[in-house]
């Protein structure tokens, strides 16, 4: 098996687990946490499996690099809203799942 | 005029306005308010300019900072996308003026909403031209991206709590949806080695991993438009924003992961769809159109009504996949025309009566549907501009809606698929249900004690009111937007 390969795999099963991640817990940092990590693992996934038998390839290299300024910007955004959510409420959860 | 040299000022004018706004915000609102309009002002002038270059000299694409595909950046218009690119400059334009005669009369001094709220405004736009114009899958998932961001920014602006959770659980929807969209790009451009939509229409074929790719978008983009089971994230986020905000969101936003989906399954992936997934498609169309239907019939709150409407809503935009994937020629040619119709003539529709629900509600001081008792002597240029949206909706003669459903039921007929029929009746039956019911309460003889009500500004009914007859006036003349709309699409193309 190549690198790029086992890049992709590896990738696929981090999606997997940080899907898992993101719909079992309420709490709001781990979600957003999951999130990052199956951000990770999209992109391990879209270079490893762009680049398995074909060699270095600039595209999904700049499509990533693309792909983590999104989520560094989405990360920052859902931050602030959770510290304000958090000041306000005193709450980690959203109310409708923490009923639950 | 060549329209290759107008597009990039379609991303280029809301982005410096974006800007330009973020500058203005310590200064006096005066400024920021000339500002704004001149911003949408030239925004719609550019975009008639483009549709009507656009009309005489057929589709263009433009290659940005001249870098072609696959490192640089392309734009492409065609009928469609420049429609939208003109309705995204009219409602947003009707929409920044309704916000700016907010601003002067309610929510002065309130200053970090304001200081947020045009830069968003702003964002939101550049992102939904950037969707409409895309041309290649990555591009989309930035726009999709830009447009989640923005959005869930606007409406954590809204009123305390419950905007923020609202606007956490927009976004923890957005970033889900759009994740699951990256996935399937990665899958492709392993697989084809590109991801410009031209070339792809001719390389997809019907592989295990294609499919996957496509299902893996599919569903993403399925979140992000709030398609029933999923929609769980919406009513919230738009009952809950400000009433611009809400009739921005309705109209326009949650019809750009539509697009894409549409231009994937209709343009892109043709040969990967199957008939089945379009019938499962179909299905939770269906079951939006009655589910969300009957949840506006029980709420207790206007705007939440009008938001559960919007569920219903976009449920009849599902019923396209039923109806065009694997039926004949004609049947997809008058779904096809049917979808696009009701998309516009609901933006206009949608758009018109959240401003005049926040209109009612900012003259009652309370946001129930039973508050509005007396409001029909009142208020009764905004309790029209309501109606004349709600008759849209409905899909009453005359009228963009009725036309658009008009299309989709003789589509189902030459398919003959019966059973969507019987959806698009019930559905308009519940909507005619839940208008009335505002209706109702609206001329109630008002309780004693109760009945006082604010003078609203007139610009408010104004606005209001020339989106509602926008959707109107579409019934009367929709033969040739519509066939501008169409002209070139694969799906019309086979029919001829």
């Amino acid at each position: 098996m190549s690198a790029d390969r086992l890049y992709a795999y590896v990738g696929a099963a981090l999606v997997a687990l940080s899907l898992y991640a993101f719909l079992v817990h309420t709490h709001l940092l781990r979600r957003l946490l999951a999130f990052n990590v199956m951000g990770g693992g999209t992109f391990l996934i879209l270079v490893g499996l762009a680049q398995d038998g074909r060699g270095p390839d600039p595209v999904p290299q700049a499509l990533v690099l693309t792909g983590i300024v999104v989520a560094i910007s989405a990360t920052a955004l859902a931050i602030i809203l959770l510290r304000r959510w958090f000041v306000f409420s005193q709450a980690t959860a959203l109310p409708e799942d923490e009923a639950q | 005029m060549n329209g290759s040299a107008l597009l990039p000022w379609m991303l280029v004018v809301p982005l410096s306005w974006a800007t330009g706004t973020v500058l203005l915000a310590h200064r006096r609102h005066a400024y920021t308010h000339a500002f704004n309009t001149v911003g949408s002002l030239l925004l719609v002038a550019l975009a008639a300019t483009l549709y009507w270059v656009t009309r005489e000299h057929g589709p263009t694409t433009h290659a940005l900072g001249g870098w072609s595909a696959p490192l640089g950046i392309g734009l492409r218009a065609d009928g469609l996308a420049v429609t939208l690119v003109l309705l995204t400059a009219i409602v947003s334009g009707a929409c920044g003026w309704y916000a700016r005669t907010s601003e002067r009369t309610e929510r002065q001094g309130k200053g970090t909403s304001q200081r947020y709220f045009w830069p968003l405004f702003w964002l939101l736009i550049t992102a939904l031209n950037g969707i409409w114009l895309a041309d290649d899958l990555f591009n989309l998932y930035v726009g999709l991206e830009l447009l989640g961001l923005s959005a869930v920014g606007l409406v954590a602006l809204g009123d305390g709590e419950a905007s923020l959770s609202a606007a956490l659980r927009y976004l923890m929807a957005a970033l889900l949806g759009s994740l699951a969209y990256l996935l399937g790009v990665a899958l492709v451009y392993a697989s084809y080695g590109t991801l410009a939509l031209p070339e792809l229409a001719g390389l997809l074929s019907r592989e295990p991993i294609t499919q996957l790719a496509l299902a893996l978008m599919t569903v993403g983009l399925c979140l992000k438009t709030a398609l029933f089971p999923l929609h769980g994230w919406l009513p919230p986020a738009h009952g809950v924003a400000l009433t611009p905000v809400s009739a921005m969101l309705s109209a326009l936003v949650v019809k750009g992961s539509f697009y894409i989906l549409f231009r994937l399954w209709s343009d892109v992936a043709e040969s990967v769809v199957t008939p089945l997934a379009a019938q499962a498609l179909g299905a939770l169309g269906a079951g939006a159109v009655l589910w969300g239907g009957w949840q506006a019939l029980r709420e207790s709150s206007l705007k939440m009504l009008v938001a559960h409407s919007t569920v219903a809503q976009l449920g009849y935009l599902f019923l396209f996949f039923p109806l065009a994937v694997g039926t004949g020629a004609s049947a997809a040619a008058l779904a096809t025309q049917g979808m696009l119709l009701h998309l516009v003539a609901h933006a206009l529709a949608k758009s018109a009566m959240f401003l005049a629900s926040g209109t009612l509600i900012a003259s009652v001081g309370r946001g129930g549907v039973s508050d509005l008792a007396g409001v029909g002597r009142h208020m009764p240029m905004s309790l029209f501009a309501f109606g004349l949206a709600g008759v849209s909706l409905m899909g009453l003669p005359p009228s963009g809606g009725f036309n658009a459903k008009w299309l989709l039921l003789q589509s189902a007929l030459a398919g003959g698929q019966w059973l969507w029929l019987i959806v698009l009746l019930s559905g308009g039956l519940l909507t005619a249900g839940y208008v009335f019911r505002v209706f109702r309460e609206s001329f109630r003889d008002p309780d004693p004690g109760g009945g006082r009500f604010t003078t609203t500004p007139r610009a408010y009914d104004w606005v209001a009111l020339a989106l509602a007859t926008l959707s109107i006036a579409l019934g009367f003349a929709s033969r040739s937007p519509l066939a501008f709309m169409t002209n070139g699409l694969a799906v019309m193309v086979r029919g001829q």
